[in-house]
């Protein structure tokens, strides 16, 4: 851009300088997911003893040998599996049935503001950790899959971006079918939704990573801990410190030296890997759907 | 126009689309909204939320006086406050140094690496994080070969506080330069090269163009993020803290969990919660109405 200026000494340590930080920055956010890969794939000595720094040491396969005949990783595995299958497919016919009214005029749909008004509260407040648990329980949901699925609400914030997006179609598609006879479900079902796919691949992306990440509602919900989904599993299997007990640092230390960081490490990654997958589709997307959520014309 | 074909007014089938999430909204966020006056009752089980005795502002005054409960107020100011301002700054720091990037490889890479860290759970994260820091992790494998003493970073009351603040920004950083980077583009070229005419160099160009556009994107972040001013992040402290570090690790909704959830003083907790919410509530609405008259932003 400017020619004189970019070739000065100053500007050359800069643009080195600015390079290097900003690798630095970028291995600091990829090192650790590294870190716990080589931890996992190392000799359960090596893994003990702190020797793992850049790369696996005594490389072997054991510790996910050892998940392979893990009984209780797997169906907390597939619990979660399973919850981001019914949780998504749920959740994106729901809430699309949600936008699409809302994503009216006041004059084509009399109770849209009232409806609008209902759920922009529903979004800032909220009634607290307590009253929800005793809901959910009340409801007789403690243990089952439909509370992993249902008890978190609907996304508010989902239903208004896909609102937002319905209402910036061009209207001629609708008012076209409408002269061909066509009634609001096959309008929403075979022109709203195949012209959305964007912004609707945005909200199946995050959804899908909400419900695999989540782990609260297991955590309270389950009293089994068969139930278990995945992430409540590796926060149940973490050296945790049971609140509530004073530990000495000695005590605590001794504490983390009894596990298996191999076959933790292990597991973690095993964790993470369905959210690996879907990282390039999801970085493909969620840029746009941020500056959607963000803009509203 | 309002009326379908085979005579059905179109307010039927647009009801019927609505109502299963407004069911599904009723039973999950309403109804537990009601169960708020057991902050206001001796709340027992079995006498349920409408026959359980009335006591007043009873918990909220005991929520005054118990240490625990101030202790874990004062916390959450600190550790919100600061993740506030820092995952503002931060990441408006490090859009500022990618836009100066010229490789545009190099930056994709970069970009596709930082992002990362914002979908993983903090689940995942708090064990990979205390794992770095344990006794046998990298943290200490390093520190003791340059000669140090080994240091358990996650015990330490006195700068606890710190490595929540300082790992949810490193966590966030990319993540929150999306909107930055977004706002970026929208800045005309035009304005570059009427600078570099005017003898700007990039410094200069960065200091009267860049960031002059960025300064509504800003005003708009630190307004909206208003609403957060009591939110210390549940997850992340839930999964990384213990009781070694309680002191300056406890936040209102980690005692809220264990008062309610492990100890079952439901009223108690409920006021706690209750006392959070309304104040998030009201700095939310304030925040959404400085935005609106401000920025002209509105989300609906």
């Amino acid at each position: 851009m400017n020619m004189i200026q970019s070739k000065t000494f100053g500007a050359r340590l800069f643009r080195v300088l600015n390079l290097i930080i900003l690798a630095v920055l970028a291995f600091s956010c990829f090192y650790p997911l590294w870190y716990t890969f080589c931890v996992s794939l190392s000799s359960k000595a090596a893994a003990e003893g702190g020797l793992v720094t850049l790369y696996p040491i005594g490389v072997n396969t054991d510790s996910y040998g050892l998940i392979m005949g893990d009984d209780a990783f797997w169906t907390s595995f597939f619990i979660s599996v399973k919850r981001v299958v019914f949780g998504t497919v749920w959740t994106m016919i729901v809430i699309i049935m949600m936008a699409y009214p809302l994503s009216k005029t006041k004059r084509q749909y009399k109770p849209r503001n009232i409806l609008m008004w209902i759920l922009i509260f529903c979004m800032l407040f909220n009634g607290g950790t307590i009253p929800w648990f005793i809901t959910v329980k009340n409801y007789g949901l403690i243990d089952t899959m439909a509370a992993l699925v249902l008890s978190g609400s609907v996304p508010v914030f989902n239903v208004i971006l896909l609102m937002n997006f319905f209402r910036n179609l061009p209207s001629d598609l609708e008012e076209a079918a409408v002269v061909d006879g066509a009634g609001p479900w096959t309008i929403l079902w075979k022109i709203v939704v195949p012209c959305s796919m964007p912004v609707i691949a945005t909200v199946i992306l995050f959804t899908s990573v909400g419900y695999w990440n989540e782990y609260f509602q297991g955590l309270v919900l389950m009293n089994k801990e068969s139930n278990y989904p995945l992430q409540t599993y590796i926060r149940q299997i973490t050296v945790q410190i049971p609140v509530g007990v004073t530990l000495t640092t000695e005590q605590y230390q001794a504490l983390a030296a009894h596990s298996n960081k191999s076959l933790e490490a292990a597991k973690v990654f095993i964790a993470l890997i369905p959210m690996l997958i879907i990282y390039p589709f999801l970085q493909k997307y969620f840029v746009t759907g941020i500056t959607l959520g963000a803009v509203k014309e | 126009m309002n009326k379908t074909k085979k005579g059905i007014p179109n307010w039927v089938p647009y009801t019927l689309m609505v109502l299963p999430g407004f069911i599904w909204l009723f039973m999950f966020s309403i109804v537990p909204m009601f169960g708020v006056v057991m902050a206001f009752e001796n709340y027992i089980p079995t006498k349920g939320w409408f026959g359980s005795p009335w006591v007043g502002m009873k918990w909220f005054n005991y929520l005054w006086v118990i240490p625990d409960a101030r202790r874990a107020l004062r916390n959450t100011l600190i550790i919100a406050i600061s993740k506030l301002i820092l995952n503002i700054v931060f990441p408006l720091i490090f859009a500022l140094l990618l836009n100066e990037v010229r490789q545009m490889k190099f930056k994709k890479t970069v970009q596709t690496i930082v992002y990362l860290p914002h979908f993983v759970s903090w689940v995942i994260m708090g064990n990979i994080i205390i794992n770095i820091f344990s006794a046998n992790g990298i943290y200490n494998t390093v520190r003791t070969a340059l000669g140090g003493q080994q240091l358990l970073v996650m015990t330490i009351p006195q700068t606890f506080q710190a490595v929540l603040i300082g790992t949810d920004v490193w966590k966030e950083f990319g993540y929150n330069s999306v909107i930055y980077l977004a706002a970026l583009t929208g800045i005309s070229p035009n304005l570059y090269e009427a600078a570099a005419i005017d003898g700007a160099n990039r410094w200069k160009s960065t200091l009267h163009v860049t960031l002059p556009g960025l300064i509504p994107t800003v005003v708009l972040l630190c307004t909206l993020s208003m609403g957060n001013i009591l939110n210390a992040g549940f997850d992340q402290v839930f999964n990384m803290y213990n009781q070694l570090v309680m002191q300056t690790g406890d936040i209102i909704d980690t005692y809220v969990y264990r008062v309610g959830i492990t100890n079952m003083q439901f009223s108690l907790a409920t006021a706690a919660g209750l006392f959070k919410s309304v104040v998030s509530f009201i700095m939310i609405v304030v925040s959404y109405l400085l935005a609106y008259k401000f920025a002209d932003y509105s989300i609906f």
